[in-house]
Order: structure tokens, then C-alpha cells, then sequence
């Protein structure tokens, strides 16, 4: 049934009324007072002051925290040393989780590591796949965090604040720019366990708007039951009858408006209509029957099995209908212990769909406009826990970016000789979310929002720095 | 930045909303209306109260400062630094500093210069000096006179008072969160008594559900929750907290009560079981139970959270940002935070991992009962106890035979029927018994006596059984007894230092006692260290000008949908000086006056004539105060998360009106807690009565609120909430037409309108519309409905099976009198009727 067709008329109510006052409704979506949330696809932004390389983010989370060690940051020396006292130069006084303490032991690298591209960049040999497209890859190997608990680390990581009710970088994306995604959120999340018993929980805080409008937050794909939490029509009603009461509601509402002026009213009318656009637009999205055998093949999963892969494919099928920001997470990398057998079991998880995505990006023409970044919320330690596994560690991780004007083939920083710290070219993760709102065509410290007094930022109160060198 | 819009806008959107200061003011500059905005946003980051990141050693916050750095010279315009900088071409001169993309519209420096001119004198800030109580009508006419005070002044006139079904509605939705019944409904508009209203507002006082509404905002600056937040997110118990609130808004306590019992419940001199779960209030923290945390870590972070929570709940101050360094607009430094940290530091706690089960909530009855059981245990206890030589001595025989020491114990025959745990005790012992002697550690001695304590031997049976039974009957009887988390002191307390930078691996920092905020009035408190209950008492005490002025504005959020301060959780100064101090000051004096009743300021509030007026706006009133700043007439919102729900189910009759308890489970779509582990979780939804019981008592998740709350804009809880987000956002309307229990609401109210109606289908459509929106339905609304109940009707007659399927919705009996198809198509005008803006919407 075709969707009642007074959304563009609502659509014109709402920027009559934004052209009358644009301070007004940034004002009322701050002050939270009755605002016009219900707006189009637009950002605060408006005219952006820098070029925009990158349109739109797939953001890949490692959630767990993974090894540095074990996947993109070859340490000979390490392996030399392995088994002998970590020298206390590195270590004293530092901040460990659940290392602290104890006695610390050198652990060798668990992999061997192989040169890939016209670089001949050396990456742990588990990730041939990834190591395939290593000429589309900008590397930063000397990532810092603040943070060493998973919850903290994600919360920083996702909002550069360890303090809950901040906005995630996927809010404060698409707050900026909105979304050129007419019958789809702005901002989606999905999710995938790991096969190996270390998913590690996730709070829905690490996609809040936090102070932000709510229209912001991400909002979660989920590949059993509802791909969108209430999606589906209740038993018994058809998307005929859901199509006649969702007009009803939309007349009658109509009707209240004619005797109070409340723009609100505007506002509920077009987000039924919006929703029941989702309704349609979201499992025609979930449905990956159209994609041809070559490209499931390329990505290696079953539509629907609810695997990394699987979300990686939806994840370009996002950025197709014009999603701003598609963050993934990917968990199980808490290899506290067994971690050679942990991470090996990942890179059969992640690696050929980590080049899957690159590759069906660039076949699209696609990869050049959309940033992606692979990452975890910290990296792991050079010295052995158990015997066989890593600690938390927040002085060294590895990520990774692609497309999105970086440049490939680079990489950027290094850690010392054990891995332990980076050294050279330290990068924060201040930094990384500057980095990227530079690329999306945002002047990072001028992206601002009053929250408690301060004018909060993305990348920080003490503000982080573009990462120029990674730039093309 | 030249470009982007975003800092303009925000700029525009901050001064907007300081009407007084967006243009240049006539007559008189008053500092805190119209300089102290501009210097603390533009200024005070680098010369305001911040010692370490002060510039030129210049403060602008302070006169005599500014004066003796030459900053500007009253009444010299020309001479005055500050001017010339802030128009200077010199980038290294102009202020702000072009990098910190700040940057004054024209009026703002206008405003500056005319200030200078009239001789550039400051004020204290508004906040931190007593409130003043205008003399004025008696209290009943206050606000009205306040009110209309202001109005004269910028020449806007009051609104006409709304009609009676529009007040009966607002004041259910403000007081008590429910919709009134019709018969209420038509009982007050048929009281033609002068006193008609005010006899209303008294009813709807003492009813049981105002507590309920009250407690719903004091849940969200508390942050009170089910589960601890970080990682696993597990449960805790505090539901008897949420509980205390409600009944405390309900018998009335005074609020400066209220304040001791959650601070200090624990330390007052007449202590008692109820003011000890008021003390719950300090154990509403995040907490972890994740494995690698850091005690140090952990420690900071809720010395942390317990100041920020004093200063939003109470304070209305942003002093979380003096974690990390001295205040940047306000005078509070990182001393003053952490001196509030140390008043916690008694707090009887483990910093990492599960919290213990609580104080026992029991009845004289289970009291009894309980010591009866710990009575039979003690006792069987002491009589095992003096059996244990003999058991030990035997122990020691049965280790020196081979045939033991052989270890091949009967439980772990393959024959054996053994109970699990039986052959799990055996393992142990067994694979301790094969080590030598002298090389079993104190675990493996235990093993094995625990082994021959309970299963290799068959001495003195009667004893050891009955330990085991006292010890299990006691358990039995402990384990459903309600118990809440509350405050208890230990010495010695936690060593408290300041932390540079909030690092908490620096320890260097100075060691500090617990110390009320300097920059605030305080008692003299000799000879001693001020213990919580100093804190509480401060919080409340006549003195204190922050407290009745930052719980007054967030009543009268409740009452107006905006604060008198639009920033409700910083009275500071990056707040907003309230366009009608006057009145702020009133109310919050007369609070104090009356003793700290907060019924009697409700009453105050609402039978105002300012309460009363319409919400709706002339065009030349909405264009003069667009957001209804100066209460030239009521306002209309979206009610809350919560209210949505009570709102519902109240007009399906499906509600449960029971005050209290265990939080609920309501439908919630399945794997939606799929993300959280440590344990898995299940969410089985309640069944029953629990099943029907208000938006309040939803089981908080403060990792995954339910989802229904969340798209409405119910916080997370997990840091304190003065101000919800008010969005409309297409989740919401997704909520509403499918999730079950709107669904399962609009069976049971169609259910209701077919047997309680009995006319046509208008007369029914009509009286679902007085039943829902407390009006009757006008001819187009008619009009539209009737055609929706058609078109419903004739598909379910074709396919009744749909009917049946729509039906199924939900745990509630659906009557089997009535025809399926026919009550499936009245499922949708219901569901409707629960859609509509207007049911959601409080005006």
C-alpha cells in the first residue's frame, strides 16, 4: 500500500519554519524546550567550513580490546625476550588492570607477521585478506586511550568522555550533518558475538545522544526478530490496516492542530509518517536476496546468520540508502588468556569481510566518500598474563582507517621496541575524532554544543589535533 | 569561525534565551542580568576563578582585580582596555583570542560599554546570595502578583484561565500522572462552589499516587536504579528507597528531613529503620564487578559520583568540573570537591565487586521469626561445635588408615548414585588426599575435612544434621526478606587527597578532610571534623542559598514545563540569571518559611491564577515570548516516559494501582539484553497483576532501560538527570502502535468501550473520546472514525482469524461475550484514540 502522501507537506511546515528562525530551533532543541525534532534529514551545520572528503563513517569496534601484538604491530624484540622479566624501565609506576602488582613476564608475539602491499607493511599473517588491501589502508600503530576497563574505555572511545551522558560520535555526526537517509535512522549500530566466550557486555550508552536531541541516537539492527525494536505490526494487523489507522491518527491530529498552534503537532505527524516509511524501508534493507552470489561470496556469510560479515554487507547496503554513521561491533577480543588461539579464531571471523568491505566499496565507487575505521577501546600488553594471555593495556593499540581522503598504504607512529608504549607520532583518541570530523568537513573545535557551562566538544575540552600525516 | 553556522547559532540560542540581554538593555546595566552572561561565557575561561589556567594574571570575575589590572576604568569608555580589545585588528590582541572561536555579537559589546559608562559595578552572583521574600499579598496571591509584576514591566498582559476539563487534566497529569475519570470529570464541572477548584486540589493532595508523581523526579536527580551500571550491570537491592520517596511525598515530610534521612539517615540521633533506607540515597552509585578494575580506579569514581549528585540534587552546581581542575566559571575549586568527597569517605563499602544484600527490611513478626531461626542455628552450632574434637580425632584415624589414604572414596565409584554435589566434595578431598602430607596447602586440608565432616563419617549424625538443617531453614527464610542497600559509617574512614587532574595513580596530592564549599556560607563547626550529617544539615539550613531555590525551580519545571532558570542543574554562572528572580526568591523563601513543606508549595503554585491560565498562545504573544518565559500563559508538552504508560493502562483499566514494591518487568522485546553478560540474562516479563503496574516502578536497567522508556526520553540513570530530553522522534510512534502493551491497552479499552457503552457506534466513538481525552469528540473527529471502524470491521469479518490473532495480545482475559471481528475493529479506533498527540500531551 502506498504511504500517505502528506509527509512533504509536513516537511514544508517545518523548514517555513525554520527559515523564519534558525536560532529559534537550535535554541529549543537545547533548551528542551517543545522543539522541532521532527526536522529533515538536515544538520545544525548547515554550510560546512571545510571540504567534505569523507560523507558518511562505517566505524568498526573490536569490542574486547585486541591485541596490538597479535594482529598489526610486529615485535621481533618481544619475541627475543620472551619468558625474561619485563625490564622495570617500561612499567613502574603504570597504570595495569588486572596485572597490577603482579610478577611481569615478556610474552613473544603468538603469530608470525608478513609483508603486504606496495609498502610491504608488516601485519600478522592470520589477516592475509586485510593484508590484500593494505594499499587502501592507513595504519596507526601508535593509538593511546585513557581509559583500561572495557566500559570506560568503550564509553571514551565512543564519546571522548569516561563520564556516562555525553553523545556518541555517531550523534554528534549526524547532529551536524544529518542524514541523507529519507526512510532510515541516521545513525544505526549493529552487533555480532565472537565464537570464542569473551563477548564482553555492551551498554546502549555507547550510541546515546546523551545531552543531544534523542532523534540522534543510534539506533540498533538486530538480525533476529524486529531489525528495529516495535518494527513489526502486531499480530493480526496488516500493513494495509496499520497504513488506514497510522493516516487516522495523522487526520485527527491534523485536526487538533487547526484549533491549537503547536509545532510539535507538525513534528508527530511526519514521524508517524517516518515511521511507517521503516516499517517498509527497513526489511527491504535486511533483505540481502537481491545481492548477487559473486558478492555474498565476496564476503563470505549466509544472509541473515547474523555474523560480522552479514553486518559488514548491511553495513554497505547502509551507506548505499545514505546512513551517516554505521558503527559496528564485533566482540570477543578479551584475550585474557589463550590468546593464540583467541585471535586466530577472530581473523577467521573479521578478516575476509574487513577486505570484503573495502573491496565492495571501491567496486561501487563508493570508498573514496565513506571513512571507515577499525578499532578497538585499547590495545593489550606485552607482558604475559596466565601464561597465555594479555592484559588491558591503554599506551599502545593498533587502528586502522580507510578511505574517506586517508591515505593509503601509510603508516603512522610506532610503539617502542616491546611494544609497550607508543613513541613516536603518540596518537589520542581525541585525536582519531578529530581526524575524522575534519574528514566529514567539520571544524572539530568549533563543533560545540553548551552542555553544564562548557562548550562540549567531540574531541575534547583540551582538544585534540587533526592527524595530518594520515590525510592524502 | 568564519564558516560554520553551529557557533553563531549557539551564540543566538544563548542570548535568545536571556531575553533581558539580547539587545542592548535601556535604563540601568544590571551585572548579573547582563554582564556576568556574557563575561563568564566569553572570559572567565581564562581570567575567572581557575588559578591555573588564568591568563595575565587578570580575573574578571572579581572588581577590585579587574580594577587593579587595569581592565577598564568606570566611566571611561575611551581609556578602558577591555573595550579596546574586545574591537582590536590585532589578532594577538583581540578578545576573545580568535583560536578560542568565541566571539561577542555587536549588542553584547554595546552592552559592556554601556556598563563601563554607568561605572562597571558588579554583583554578587544572584545564586550565591540569599534569596530575598518580596512583601507581597498574602502567599495565596504571590506568585499571581510576581507574576504580573513582571508582565507590566515588558508590557505583556495575562492569558484568560483555562476551562475546567482542561484544568482537571492539567492537574491530574501534574500531581498525580493519571488521567481523571469521567464521573470526576463531570463532578467538577458540575461544583458550582467558589471553593470548587481549590477543594479539587485538595482531594487530588491527599491522594496516594501524588507520591508517586513526586517521587518520578527525585528518581532522576538521584539516578536511582535497579543495577550497579558499568559492565555486567547487575542487580542490587534498593527498591525499598524508591518506596520511602513515594511515602514520603505522601505523609509530606519536610523536605530539610528528606535531605537528612538520604544523607545522613544513619547518623541522626533518633535513627530509625525508615531513616536508614532514606540513606540508600548514597549507595545509588555505578559500581563494577568487572574483573581488571582498579580499587584506585573505582574508588575516585565514586567519590566522584557522590559529588556530583550533591551538587545536581541538591545544589543545582555543575561541581563535577572541579574533579580535574579549579572551576572555570564558578568559584569552586578542586579543594572544595574533594573536601565533599571526604564527607563519604565512612561509607562502609567493598569499592569492586557485588554489593552485600542490605539491611533486612522485616516486620516485628519476621524479626521474631528471624531470631528464632538464628536462635536454632546458634544453638546447633555450639553443640557441633563441641562434637568437633571428637570428629577431628576421628578424622585423624580415618587419614592414617591405607584404605582412605588410597583416596578411592565411594562417592566416586562408578556405581555410585552420589549426588552431584556429593561427588564434586569427593573430587576435591580425594585429589587432596593423593599430595603429601605436608605439602597440602590449607585448602586442601580443608577439602578433605569438609569431605569427612559430611560424608566420610557416621559419627555423631544427629548433630551434624542438625546444622545443616538449622543452616538451611535460616537461609530459606532470609533469602525473600526485602532488604535495601543503606548508609553505614566504619572507621577508619578513606585517606582523601586532591587529585591533579583527577589522575588517580598520582598520589602525591595533599591530603584533605571533609569541608563544606568555601565559597558558600557556612557553620562554624570547632574541634572536630564535620561528619555527613554536617553535611546534610548544611544543605538545608536557612543560610544555604542554593538548595530551596534549585528544588523550587524544578517544581516549577514540573507546573510550566520550564524552570524559572532554564538551566535546571546549574544555578551558576553558566546558567541563567531567571528573568523573574523575584519570584524564584519567593518561593524559595516561602519554602523555608513554611517550614519546608512541599505540599504547601504545590498548593501555592497551582492555585495561582498564573497556573490556571490557557497554554495556548495569541500570535503576538507567542512572537513577544516564544518559549513562555514570562508566564503570560500556561504551556503544553508531552508528558513523560512513565506517564505515557499510566496513561494507558489507566484508560484500558488494566492499571494496578498499588503503591510499592519490587520493581516490575513489562513486555520487552526478547534478546533486547542480548549485549549484557557476566551473567546472560533472561527477561522473563512479569505475569499478573505486575504485569499493569505504573511507568515508575519499571524495572531500571541502567545499561538497557526499556525500551519503551527510552524512546520517550526515560534516562539511564547512570548519572543524575534534572532535565529529561522532551524529543518526538519516530520510536515513539513505533511504541505505540506495536509494542504489546499498547497493544494489549487498546484491546482492553475496546473491550471496555463495547460493554460499558452500550449505544451506536458514534455514541460509543464519543464516549471513548471522554474516556480518553476527557472531551467529547467533535462531527469531523466523529466523521474520521467512523470510516477507520468500517474499513476494520468489514476486513475482520472476512477474515476472523486475523481477529482472533489481534486479540491475542497480551495477558488480559478478553470477555467472551463479545464478537471477535466486531472487537478487533474497535481495537484500532482505541488504539487510535491512544496515538493521538493530544493523549499524550498535557496543555
Amino acid at each position: 500500500m502506498k504511504a500517505p502522501n502528506f509527509f512533504q507537506q509536513t516537511r514544508r511546515v517545518f523548514l517555513g519554519r525554520t527559515t523564519q528562525g534558525l536560532g529559534a530551533v537550535a535554541l529549543a532543541s537545547l533548551a528542551g524546550t517543545p522543539s522541532v525534532q521532527g526536522a529533515p534529514a538536515l544538520g545544525v551545520l548547515g554550510t560546512l567550513p571545510l571540504p567534505q572528503k569523507a560523507k558518511r563513517v562505517i566505524w568498526l569496534s573490536m569490542a574486547g580490546g585486541p591485541s596490538h601484538l597479535e594482529t598489526f604491530d610486529p615485535k621481533p624484540k618481544l619475541g627475543e625476550m620472551d619468558g625474561q622479566p619485563m625490564p622495570e624501565s617500561f612499567t613502574k609506576g603504570q597504570q595495569l588492570a588486572q596485572l597490577q602488582g603482579q610478577k611481569l613476564n615478556c610474552f613473544g608475539p603468538q603469530h608470525a607477521f608478513q609483508k603486504f602491499g606496495k609498502n610491504q607493511t608488516e601485519i600478522c599473517s592470520l589477516f592475509p585478506q586485510i593484508g590484500s588491501v593494505m594499499d587502501d589502508i592507513c595504519l596507526v600503530r601508535s593509538m593511546t586511550t585513557d581509559a583500561i576497563n572495557h566500559d570506560p574505555a568503550h564509553m571514551f572511545m565512543n564519546t571522548g568522555s569516561q563520564i556516562a551522558g555525553r553523545p556518541s560520535m555517531g550523534s554528534w555526526v549526524t547532529y551536524g550533518l544529518g542524514s541523507a537517509a529519507a526512510d532510515l535512522p541516521g545513525f544505526v549500530v549493529l552487533t555480532s558475538l565472537g565464537k570464542g566466550g569473551q563477548n564482553q557486555p555492551i551498554a546502549a550508552r555507547q550510541w546515546s545522544s546523551g545531552f543531544l536531541p534523542s532523534r540522534y541516537q543510534g539506533v540498533q539492527l538486530r538480525s533476529k526478530g524486529d531489525p528495529v525494536l516495535y518494527l513489526g505490526n502486531p499480530a493480526g494487523v496488516n500493513l494495509e490496516q496499520q497504513g488506514n489507522d497510522v493516516e487516522a491518527i495523522n487526520a485527527l491530529n491534523r485536526q487538533h492542530a487547526k484549533l491549537v498552534d503547536d509545532p510539535e503537532i507538525a513534528t508527530r505527524i511526519a514521524q508517524y509518517e517516518m515511521a511507517f516509511q521503516m516499517q517498509a524501508s527497513v526489511p527491504e534493507l535486511m533483505n540481502v536476496t537481491g545481492e548477487t552470489a559473486a558478492t555474498l561470496e565476496l564476503y563470505g556469510c549466509q544472509p541473515g546468520d547474523g555474523s560480522f560479515a552479514a553486518n559488514c554487507l548491511l553495513a554497505r547496503r547502509l551507506a548505499e540508502r545514505g546512513v551517516r554513521f554505521i558503527q559496528l561491533y564485533h566482540k570477543d577480543w578479551d584475550h585474557h588468556g589463550g590468546i593464540k588461539e583467541g585471535v586466530a579464531l577472530k581473523a577467521q571471523e573479521i578478516d575476509r569481510a574487513c577486505m570484503a568491505l573495502i573491496t565492495d566499496l571501491k567496486q561501487r565507487g563508493m570508498l573514496e566518500s565513506t571513512l571507515i575505521v577499525w578499532a578497538g577501546e585499547f590495545g593489550r600488553t606485552p607482558m604475559s598474563q596466565g601464561g597465555s594471555g594479555r592484559d588491558h593495556h591503554n599506551k599502545a593499540m593498533s587502528v586502522w582507517l580507510a578511505g574517506g581522503g586517508v591515505q593509503g598504504g601509510l603508516v603512522y607512529g610506532a610503539t617502542d621496541e616491546l611494544g609497550y608504549a607508543a613513541v613516536e607520532d603518540v596518537a589520542t583518541v581525541h585525536d582519531l575524532h578529530a581526524t575524522m570530523l575534519n574528514q566529514l568537513g567539520i571544524q572539530h573545535d568549533a563543533f560545540t554544543v553548551k552542555f553544564q557551562g562548557l562548550d562540549a566538544k567531540l574531541s575534547g575540552v583540551e582538544g585534540g589535533k587533526v592527524l595530518k600525516k594520515v590525510l592524502s | 569561525m568564519k564558516n560554520s553556522v553551529l557557533p553563531f547559532l549557539l551564540a543566538l540560542a544563548g542570548l535568545a534565551a536571556q531575553a533581558s540581554a539580547a539587545v542592548p538593555p535601556l535604563g540601568k546595566v544590571e551585572f548579573n542580568r547582563d554582564i556576568r552572561p556574557i563575561l563568564s561565557d566569553n572570559c572567565f575561561h581564562c581570567h575567572g576563578p581557575d588559578q591555573n589556567h588564568r591568563k595575565a594574571k587578570l580575573r574578571l570575575d572579581v572588581r577590585e582585580i579587574a580594577l587593579e589590572k587595569k581592565a577598564f576604568i568606570p566611566g571611561n569608555t575611551g581609556e578602558s582596555e577591555l573595550l579596546k580589545r574586545l574591537v582590536s585588528t590585532d589578532n594577538d590582541e583581540l578578545m576573545p583570542p580568535p583560536e578560542s572561536n568565541k566571539k561577542l555579537t555587536p549588542d553584547q559589546k554595546e552592552t559592556l560599554k554601556r556598563w563601563i559608562q554607568q561605572g562597571g559595578e558588579y554583583q554578587a552572583h544572584w545564586s550565591y546570595v540569599s534569596p530575598k521574600k518580596e512583601t507581597t499579598a498574602p502567599a495565596r496571591q504571590a506568585v499571581d502578583e510576581l507574576v504580573q509584576k513582571r508582565l507590566s514591566a515588558i508590557g505583556l498582559k495575562p492569558s484568560p484561565q483555562a476551562d475546567r476539563r482542561t484544568l482537571i487534566r492539567r492537574l491530574y497529569w501534574d500531581l498525580l500522572g493519571l488521567p481523571p475519570s469521567p464521573a470526576e470529570v463531570s463532578a467538577f464541572l458540575a461544583d458550582t462552589a467558589p471553593q470548587a477548584y481549590a477543594k479539587l486540589v485538595d482531594r487530588i493532595l491527599e491522594s496516594p499516587h501524588f507520591g508517586e508523581r513526586m517521587a518520578q523526579g527525585w528518581m532522576d536527580v538521584v539516578r536511582f536504579a535497579d543495577t550497579i551500571g558499568y559492565h555486567s550491570d547487575n542487580p542490587r537491592n534498593v527498591w525499598p528507597y524508591r518506596d520511602w520517596v513515594i511515602k514520603s511525598f505522601n505523609e509530606n515530610k519536610r523536605f530539610d528531613r528528606f535531605t537528612l534521612e538520604q544523607v545522613a539517615g544513619d547518623l541522626l540521633p533518633d535513627a530509625n529503620q525508615e531513616s536508614r533506607v532514606g540513606s540508600a540515597f548514597n549507595r545509588l552509585i555505578l559500581s563494577t564487578e568487572e574483573g581488571g578494575a582498579q580499587p584506585k580506579d573505582y574508588e575516585l569514581r565514586m567519590l566522584t559520583d557522590r559529588v556530583r549528585a550533591i551538587g545536581a540534587a541538591w545544589l543545582g552546581q555543575t561541581i563535577g568540573c572541579a574533579q580535574c581542575h579549579d572551576h572555570k566559571f564558578d568559584p569552586i575549586t578542586a579543594r572544595d570537591f574533594y573536601s565533599l568527597g571526604a564527607f563519604f569517605a565512612d561509607i562502609k563499602e567493598p569499592i569492586l565487586g557485588k554489593r552485600e544484600d542490605g539491611m533486612i527490611l522485616a516486620t516485628p513478626e519476621q524479626e521474631r521469626q528471624l531470631a528464632k531461626l538464628d536462635g536454632v542455628l546458634a544453638d546447633a552450632k555450639k553443640k557441633y561445635d563441641a562434637i568437633l574434637p571428637q570428629l577431628d580425632a576421628a578424622q585423624k584415624n580415618w587419614e592414617s588408615d591405607p584404605a582412605a589414604l588410597a583416596a578411592s572414596l565411594p562417592e566416586l565409584a562408578k556405581d555410585s548414585k552420589a549426588t552431584a554435589v556429593d561427588k564434586k566434595t569427593a573430587q576435591l578431598a580425594s585429589a587432596a588426599l593423593k599430595k603429601e602430607e605436608k605439602s597440602r596447602s590449607a585448602k586442601d586440608k580443608k577439602e578433605i575435612q569438609t569431605y569427612f565432616r559430611t560424608l566420610g563419617t557416621d559419627l555423631f549424625v544427629n548433630e551434624r544434621d542438625a546444622l545443616t538443617r538449622a543452616e538451611k531453614e535460616r537461609l530459606e527464610y532470609y533469602q525473600p526478606l526485602t532488604k535495601c542497600l543503606v548508609t553505614v559509617g566504619a572507621e577508619p574512614k578513606r585517606v582523601v587527597k586532591i587529585l591533579a587532574r583527577g589522575n588517580f595513580l598520582d598520589d602525591t596530592g595533599e591530603v584533605v578532610k571533609a569541608a563544606l564549599p568555601k565559597y558558600l556560607p557556612q557553620p562554624k563547626i570547632e574541634g572536630r571534623e564535620p561528619t555527613r550529617l554536617d553535611l546534610a544539615q548544611w544543605l538545608v539550613s536557612r543560610e544555604n542559598p542554593l538548595t530551596a531555590r534549585s528544588v523550587m525551580n524544578r517544581l516549577w519545571k514540573q507546573f510550566f514545563g520550564i524552570g524559572l532558570s532554564k538551566v535546571l542543574d546549574d544555578l551558576g554562572a553558566q546558567g541563567e540569571p531567571p528573568p523573574n528572580s523575584a519570584l524564584l526568591d519567593w518561593l524559595a523563601c516561602e519554602f523555608m518559611d513554611s517550614g519546608w513543606d512541599v505540599k504547601h508549595m504545590v498548593r501555592t503554585i497551582v492555585s495561582s491564577d498564573t497556573y490556571r491560565q490557557v497554554s495556548t498562545a495569541s500570535p503576538e504573544l507567542a512572537a513577544a515570548d516564544p518559549y513562555n518565559r514570562e508566564l503570560a500563559r500556561q504551556s503544553s508538552f508531552r508528558v513523560d516516559a512513565e506517564l505515557v504508560r499510566d496513561n494507558a493502562l489507566s484508560v484500558a483499566g488494566l492499571l494496578v494501582p498499588k503503591i510499592g514494591g519490587p520493581s516490575v518487568k513489562p513486555y520487552q522485546p526478547e534478546r533486547y539484553w542480548e549485549n549484557l553478560n557476566f551473567p546472560v540474562r533472561e527477561y522473563p516479563a512479569d505475569k499478573g497483576e505486575s504485569q499493569y503496574r505504573r511507568g515508575l516502578y519499571t524495572w531500571w536497567q541502567r545499561s538497557f532501560l526499556h525500551p519503551s522508556m527510552l524512546a520517550f526520553d526515560a534516562p539511564s540513570r547512570e548519572e543524575s538527570c534534572a532535565e529529561r530530553n522532551r524529543s518526538n522522534i519516530p520510536q515513539q510512534a513505533l511504541v505505540l502502535l506495536n509494542d504489546p502493551t499498547y497493544v494489549e491497552a487498546a484491546r482492553a479499552f475496546a473491550a471496555r468501550i463495547l460493554s460499558e457503552c452500550k449505544g451506536d457506534a458514534a455514541q460509543r466513538i464519543s464516549w471513548a473520546f471522554e474516556c480518553c481525552l476527557q472531551r467529547k469528540a467533535r462531527p469531523e473527529e466523529l466523521t474520521t472514525m467512523q470510516a477507520l471502524l468500517e474499513k476494520h470491521l468489514a476486513a475482520y469479518r472476512a477474515d476472523s482469524n486475523a481477529a482472533s490473532l489481534l486479540l491475542q495480545t497480551g495477558q488480559a482475559p478478553t470477555p467472551e461475550v463479545l464478537d471477535k471481528p466486531e472487537l478487533a475493529a474497535w481495537v484500532h479506533i482505541a488504539r487510535v484514540l491512544l496515538n493521538l498527540h493530544e493523549t499524550i500531551t498535557r496543555a
